[in-house]
């Protein structure tokens, strides 16, 4: 893996107006209501524009295996922050019958 | 102690590595754990949102609304050019541009100096509307408590959120001195990526904040 990766200035711009156009999307979408479908659309598109900023301005994408254990690991504690905590929270007005 | 001469030893290269391909695997390796430290920092404010959003969606929903929301707006759009012009400034670092590296770092804190100020606005705008909880905090009866959850979140999470930009900006102000005095070079440009590295973060906390805090309340009020 080459350390001195230099990608082409086309990619820097074509992401930015990907970047962009979600931030549109995203602000345009939240006008109408769409019910539950707003919180999940908004987060969909977010993450879709993190993972953007992470392959391609931070080149995750051109790093070591070892930099992307890290990077999926600090993602992967996260998912375990949201999961176990909401597991309790969400749980918590659960009717129990018999 | 060795003699100056005993090997090549290009400029920027610390004792302990190999070579600057190395350094510069360690250095990334390094910033990525700190970064990770930070997603589970932001993380576990985002989780508070969550659970008190799910307690209280329409005091959240009316809190929400309350924001200025094309300041925000404008903020993202801000936030992501500068985003933009940090990765060019690697770019330039990596290619060793050294004048079109100064002027990419200028406008990286030229645009994180904006972000800035607007944001000052709204907290000045949230202050007037009287906004601020346990300083002059008023609402509408019918969501007077519980938009306080959402108002001490949104100014916690912002306050932590432009922290770190300020932080950023005493980063690229030391980058653009290093750049200044020649210390990046092409072959030594590790410092430029390892910042960017952190203002792409703080970026992407923001890419997060911007449709949970002002978004939510649009349709609905």
């Amino acid at each position: 893996m080459p350390t001195n990766h230099i990608l082409p200035t086309r990619v820097y711009y074509t992401i930015f107006a990907i970047l962009m156009l979600c931030t549109f999307a995203t602000v345009l979408i939240a006008f109408f209501d769409l019910g539950p479908l707003n919180a999940i659309a908004a987060l969909t598109i977010a993450v879709f524009k993190a993972v953007l900023v992470v392959l391609f301005f931070m080149h995750v994408r051109y790093s070591t295996r070892l930099t992307w254990a890290v990077v999926a690991g600090g993602v992967f504690w996260l998912g375990i922050l949201l999961a176990l905590t909401l597991s309790d929270y969400l749980t918590r007005s659960w009717q129990t019958f018999g | 102690m060795l003699p100056e001469a005993a090997h090549h030893h290009p400029a920027g290269l610390a004792h302990q590595f190999d070579n600057l391909e190395q350094q510069k695997e360690a250095a990334t390796l390094g910033m990525w754990a700190f970064l990770t430290t930070e997603i589970l920092f932001f993380g576990g404010l985002f989780m508070v949102y969550t659970v008190y959003r799910s307690s209280y969606p329409d005091a959240f929903a009316a809190a929400s609304h309350e924001l200025v929301v094309w300041a925000g707006t404008v903020n993202t759009a801000v936030l992501i050019t500068s985003s933009l012009t940090m990765a060019l400034a690697v770019h330039a670092a990596q290619l060793g541009q050294r004048r079109l590296l100064i002027v990419f770092l200028l406008l990286t804190m030229a645009l994180g100096c904006v972000f800035l100020g607007i944001k000052a606005f709204e907290y000045y705008t949230e202050f007037v509307e009287r906004h601020i909880p346990g300083l002059n905090y008023d609402f509408e009866p019918k969501y007077f408590r519980n938009a306080q959850l959402f108002f001490s979140l949104y100014f916690l999470m912002t306050g932590l959120h432009a922290l770190h930009m300020i932080i950023g900006l005493g980063i690229m102000a030391f980058m653009l001195w290093w750049s200044v005095r020649g210390v990046i070079t092409a072959e030594y440009y590790i410092p430029i990526e390892i910042s960017g590295l952190y203002w792409h973060f703080v970026d992407i906390v923001w890419i997060f904040l911007f449709p949970l805090l002002y978004l939510i309340g649009r349709h609905a009020h």
